[in-house]
């Protein structure tokens, strides 16, 4: 089975950088955004919609397996957008398909935090419950510079990734509102909320760490002037993050050692499991369409 | 999805309620008139308990359906083999869980918390669907499941929408547009899937053969058989026999079959040109009932997961009614 290797991307975006098709084709002169940025962009959705998905069926309330399903379902559809972009500027028979299930770990460019399960700090073969607090606040971290990075890509000159950080930016907004406001109920709930809240925190909070050094996409994206810089982020994101943990009487954990490199291919032990899992039917299939 | 249980009661083998004559008779009298004018029963209306009773087990054991009929296809989405038909699977999964919010919201308009219908499922009282006690072993169950189950929730409720409560009437509107929204797509997986590779027409193929006998179960006991049903007719609230709606299902089922060119499993299925209806084989009842009293393949797998999922979140349930407890002690310290 041919994977597709980030090397190759990254050369064909150079020949691609006059894209054909879409809807919108760059005019001549125009900023198309890195191959692997679209990736590092559409790898996150895909990875932490087939997480949150995890969730349908076992939710703590009915009208919860509902909200979580649909912000599930935003991160799946984000993702395809992203892959299909991605797939139309490295032409040939590259499909979203191809891009989400035939790249292997190590190609996946998304962020370690989106990638671990629902519970606290375990090794990659461990079985746990799933823990909704560490689901909510994984959301709220994440959904928190999400609205960040859709608001700045939205003037993106590149106008079919900014057509796409528009149509995001809405559900991303939403995702941040679901995810803050239990964050605020748990933290200012009952004591075991409140103290699930805080470890999923504590737990959590060191991943956050990765967003703030530009990998060699995030840095070439801000270069052709079509991504952006996301230290250039982190004031309004301390912002939210403070403002949130304040109203939810939770600590904001200091954070010191080692900074994850998800976005740069080198992961978590969950990762693999997460892509054997979401990929093992399609690769038994090569070439099959569904 | 659905529930077969419109002649299934809660007790299987108990006698199902009859309308006391203790009801007061010129109560009684106006809404007999009303049924047979075909009028519509509103929840501040008056009704005999035995409606009222029938109604909440029919729609509570409805609404159980679709959440646990929620687990089956949830089995899939993590595995679903393109990102198409993984979007298309969360949001039928997530309908089905929006199907049973309002279909236990049309049940409290009856007088029964959501939380003493829950416990009726939990404790094992209350009946769903025993169609979803069985496996989904490959992913083509997903396209069958759409085909064929959504199918024949739609046979069934469709009838269902001129039900004399009204608000389940009204539920069953809505309901019924997304079910054949589902029937549709799972469809058109399959004819994709049976226009592909060997092995993805042989999935097809495994799939058709291990639910098409409990599709028909799920119409529910031939007619002779079902005591509910008389009652059920009269008040509005059943309108098609549990035989004459699986004879249309299988009518209407059986040229979908061929386009799809996967065999029926039936070897007595044939036209008969006289009946001008399809004539099929022998259901299994046994089998049937064995699984509607909690023994099939996955009673216990189903249900253990809705109670685990119910108790793990229950300091979720908690946290809301605390904090929204504080906030409004709070709202009540700044007004006075
Ligand atoms: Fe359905
Ligand atoms: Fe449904």
């Amino acid at each position: 089975m041919s994977a597709i290797q980030p090397s190759v991307a990254q050369d064909r975006s150079k020949q691609a950088s006059a894209p054909v098709g879409g809807s919108a084709p760059n005019a001549v002169g125009s900023v198309g955004a890195p191959i692997d940025y679209l990736l590092h962009l559409a790898d996150n959705a895909v990875v932490l919609g087939q997480r949150n998905a995890e969730w349908c069926g076992h939710g703590p309330i009915l009208e919860e397996d509902i909200a979580m399903g649909n912000v599930s379902l935003d991160y799946i559809g984000q993702a395809r957008l992203l892959y299909q972009l991605a797939a139309t500027r490295l032409g040939g028979d590259v499909t979203e398909d191809k891009l989400a299930y035939f790249r292997d770990d190590t190609q996946f460019r998304n962020y370690t935090l989106l990638e671990l399960p629902h519970n606290g700090p375990l090794v990659g073969y461990a079985v746990s419950n799933r823990d909704y607090a560490t689901t909510i606040t994984r959301n709220f971290l994440y959904g928190a510079l999400m609205v960040l990075v859709w608001e700045a890509l939205e003037k993106s000159p590149d106008a079919d990734l900014a057509a796409i950080a528009a149509k995001s930016l809405k559900e991303a907004r939403y995702h941040l509102h679901h995810a803050a406001d239990w964050l605020v109920r748990f933290g200012d709930g009952t004591d075991e909320s409140h103290q699930r809240a805080q470890a999923a925190l504590d737990h959590l909070f060191a991943y956050t760490e990765e967003f703030w050094t530009p990998s060699a996409a995030e840095e070439a994206a801000v270069a052709s002037g079509a991504g952006v810089d996301v230290r250039s982020l982190r004031a309004a994101w301390d912002g939210i993050v403070n403002d949130t943990l304040t109203e939810a009487t939770l600590v904001r954990p200091e954070v010191r050692g080692y900074v994850t490199e998800g976005k740069h291919g080198r992961h978590s032990e969950h990762l693999s499991y997460l892509l054997g899992e979401m990929q093992g039917l399609a690769r038994a299939h090569p070439g099959a369409t569904w | 999805m659905y529930t077969q249980s419109f002649s299934v009661p809660d007790n299987a083998g108990q006698k199902s309620a009859r309308t006391p004559s203790t009801e007061n008779p010129e109560l009684m009298a106006a809404f007999d008139a009303r049924i047979d004018a075909d009028g519509r029963i509103e929840p501040q209306d008056w009704m005999p308990e035995a409606y009222r009773k029938t109604l909440v087990r029919q729609i509570s054991q409805h609404a159980h359906s679709e959440i646990v009929g929620m687990l089956p296809e949830g089995n899939w989405i993590s595995r679903a083999p393109s990102l198409k038909r993984k979007a298309i699977l969360i949001a039928k999964v997530q309908d089905e869980g929006g199907h049973g919010l309002y279909l236990y919201s049309a049940a409290e308009t009856l007088g029964t918390s959501r939380d003493q219908m829950l416990e009726g499922l939990h404790s094992g009282k209350a009946k769903y669907s025993s169609i979803f006690n069985y496996p989904t072993l490959n992913w083509a169950d997903v396209g069958v499941i759409g085909w064929l189950v959504d199918g024949a929730a739609i046979m069934n409720q469709i009838p269902l929408c001129r039900c004399s409560y009204g608000p389940y009437a009204r539920a069953m509107v809505r309901v019924c547009k997304e079910e054949s929204f589902h029937q549709r797509q799972g469809y058109e997986a399959l004819l994709v899937m049976m226009q592909g590779t060997e092995a993805q027409r042989a999935m097809v193929q495994d799939a058709v053969n291990r639910l098409w006998w409990k599709c028909l179960a799920m119409f529910g006991p031939p007619d002779a058989d079902s005591p509910n049903s008389a009652q059920g007719m009269r008040w509005g609230i059943k309108r098609i026999s549990n035989d004459e709606l699986r004879q249309k299902f299988i009518d209407a089922t059986v040229p979908q079959a061929k386009v799809l060119g996967v065999t029926l499993p039936d070897p007595d299925l044939k036209w008969n040109e006289e009946r001008q209806h399809h004539d099929y084989g022998q259901i299994d009842w046994q089998e049937f009932w064995n699984t509607v009293e909690g023994n099939g393949p996955c009673n216990k797998e189903r249900l253990a997961t809705r109670v685990k999922a119910h108790n793990d979140g229950q300091w979720v349930r908690d946290a809301a009614l605390a904090y929204t407890r504080k906030q409004q002690q709070r709202a009540q310290k700044e007004a006075a």
